[in-house]
């Protein structure tokens, strides 16, 4: 898309950020009293919040699976939530979003402890502004530590994308309106596996190699606030006894 | 549905027949109340309500549209509510069921019949053009009196809501093409401006079990309840709005017991709205 806004300027971005520099992150574990596990979550313009319930019997008992658990990721986006009003429930983009996170969350989760049931992740998106589904699936890896479903590990997620030209980390708004490319991805950390991807737009096979490179240094620095955010969390539990 | 125990009964029922309720407080008190504003930055007014464990979040977002042909002059106003899976294990994905619609349509009437937005400063173009006021409801955590803390939460959104001039811009010069008139509103309104507003009346909400009524009822209150009534008074003390709820019944000195602790209650949330919202 042409445009005559300037992305980058004198090697800054529009938010003054440098190309491989994160927006600000804010990560809060169990802030709701009904959930098993819960997380807030603010990056950049985002607020997302997550919430998990299970495991428990999945209803109904067609989708039952008697060897392992089912997870059920639900990406919703509050009708307040963009400029222009959302209608509430889901659409085709929400689902599929909600598919991509649930089989990431279900690579990491040990299912097979809970045959025949679901695990329940709702992902709820307050405030958005590009990069809700990396925020959401943060989220909900925290909000799954917190209602202490076994897993192999904290998944974490982060994008990189393009725009004037250049690899840069964490696409603002105007960057993914206006940018050329935009790769989300989602890893396990200790093992440096993939469990999303997911890319638009164009990118040459070196600025791709660049772009997966800085997403999972992205992913990095954002799992040890994960790691905080849960330690916090327990911290403040033991100050109360 | 969530199962009360049975023992979670017999002890909330033991507890009031000593004139106590399960959280230490007294019959007519309220929880803690926390009125947090601008909670989200897309919407143009929105605020987070916390009473006890409840959370309740409600956005405001205002658009151009059409008016109804038995109101042409008069801004359209909608309140839907969501009760997401988030919020409870018992709350289901998919359209609204009943529970959701009830929430929503007591919040609307609490607004709409109250006359708290006045409707006719919010025409664009007669018969043409209005605003379309939007509240979302969300609940984030569910532990009793969605009532309450939605219709709060809504009143405070619309109390920092903004007319958004400026981000319709763009629209609003398109339609100037097709009503040559819209130049002269847009001259009298160049900037976003605050919806227009009068006085809220505050909403409490009362259950009743074992013959006796506690204002502000928690999650296990509720499910044992057997009526529930809802009282919305105005700063006169005067009652603007009621509604009585599930099978059980009322004598009428209980429901005058009840408008008299809402009256009360009404005044202490009224001055922290006012002071949440800042002015």
């Amino acid at each position: 898309m042409k445009t005559d806004i300037k992305l980058i300027q004198d090697g800054k971005r529009l938010d003054n950020r440098r190309l491989d520099e994160l927006r600000p992150i804010k990560i809060e574990a169990g802030v709701l009293h009904r959930a098993e596990g819960s997380c807030y979550l603010e990056w950049g313009g985002n607020k997302v919040i997550a919430a998990v319930y299970g495991p428990r019997e999945a209803v109904p008992r067609h989708t039952q699976n008697p060897l392992r658990a089912i997870v059920n990721a639900r990406y919703n986006m509050a009708a307040f939530s963009v400029d222009d009003r959302k209608r509430p429930g889901p659409d085709r983009r929400s689902r599929e979003i909600s598919k991509v996170i649930s089989e990431a969350l279900e690579n990491i989760i040990i299912v097979e402890r809970y045959p025949r049931a679901s695990i329940d992740v709702n992902i709820e998106i307050l405030d958005a502004e590009a990069g809700t589904r990396c925020a959401g699936l943060t989220a909900a890896a925290v909000a799954l530590v917190d209602a202490g479903i076994p897993m192999k590990d904290i998944p974490v997620s982060c994008a990189a994308g393009k725009i004037e030209g250049q690899v840069v980390l964490d696409l603002g708004k105007d960057e993914d309106n206006y940018g050329q490319a935009d790769l989300p991805i989602a890893i396990s950390p200790r093992t440096g596996q993939i469990l999303l991807l997911q890319m638009d737009g164009h990118l040459t096979l070196d600025e791709f190699n660049q772009a997966l490179d800085l997403a999972i240094k992205g992913c990095y620095t954002i799992s040890e606030m994960q790691k905080k955010a849960i330690m916090e969390k327990y911290q403040k539990v033991e100050e109360v006894k | 549905m969530t199962i009360t125990p049975s023992i979670m009964r017999d002890f909330l029922i033991k507890l009031s027949s000593e004139g106590k309720r399960a959280d230490g407080r007294k019959f007519d008190e309220f929880r803690n109340i926390k009125i947090e504003v601008n909670v989200v930055n897309k919407a143009e007014g929105s605020a987070k309500v916390t009473i006890g464990n409840t959370q309740v979040i409600s956005g405001i977002k205002i658009d151009i549209g059409v008016p109804y042909p038995d109101s042409p002059d008069s801004g359209v106003m909608t309140t839907s509510a969501e009760l997401i899976p988030l919020a409870s294990p018992d709350f289901e994905s998919g359209p609204p069921d009943k529970e959701s619609i009830e929430l929503a349509r007591v919040v609307d009437r609490g607004i709409r019949e109250s006359q708290i937005i006045d409707v006719d400063q919010l025409c664009i173009l007669p018969g043409e053009k209005v605003w379309m006021i939007f509240i979302d409801i969300h609940i984030l955590d569910y532990d009793g009196n969605l009532f309450d803390a939605a219709s709060l939460a809504s009143l405070a959104a619309l109390m920092i809501a903004k007319v958004p001039i400026e981000r319709l811009k763009p629209t609003l010069d398109k339609l100037k093409d097709k009503y040559p008139d819209i130049e002269q509103y847009l001259n009298q309104h160049p900037k976003d401006f605050p919806l227009p507003l009068s006085e809220p009346p505050i909403s409490c909400t009362s259950a009743k079990f074992n013959s006796v009524v506690v204002m502000d009822p928690s999650l296990d209150e509720e499910q044992i309840a057997e009526a529930r009534l809802t009282v919305a008074t105005d700063n006169n003390g005067d009652i603007r709005a009621m509604q009585k709820g599930l099978n059980g019944s009322f004598s009428v000195d209980e429901i005058k017991k009840v408008i008299k602790s809402s009256i009360d209650n009404g005044r202490k949330i009224r001055e922290q709205l006012y002071k949440s919202v800042g002015k």
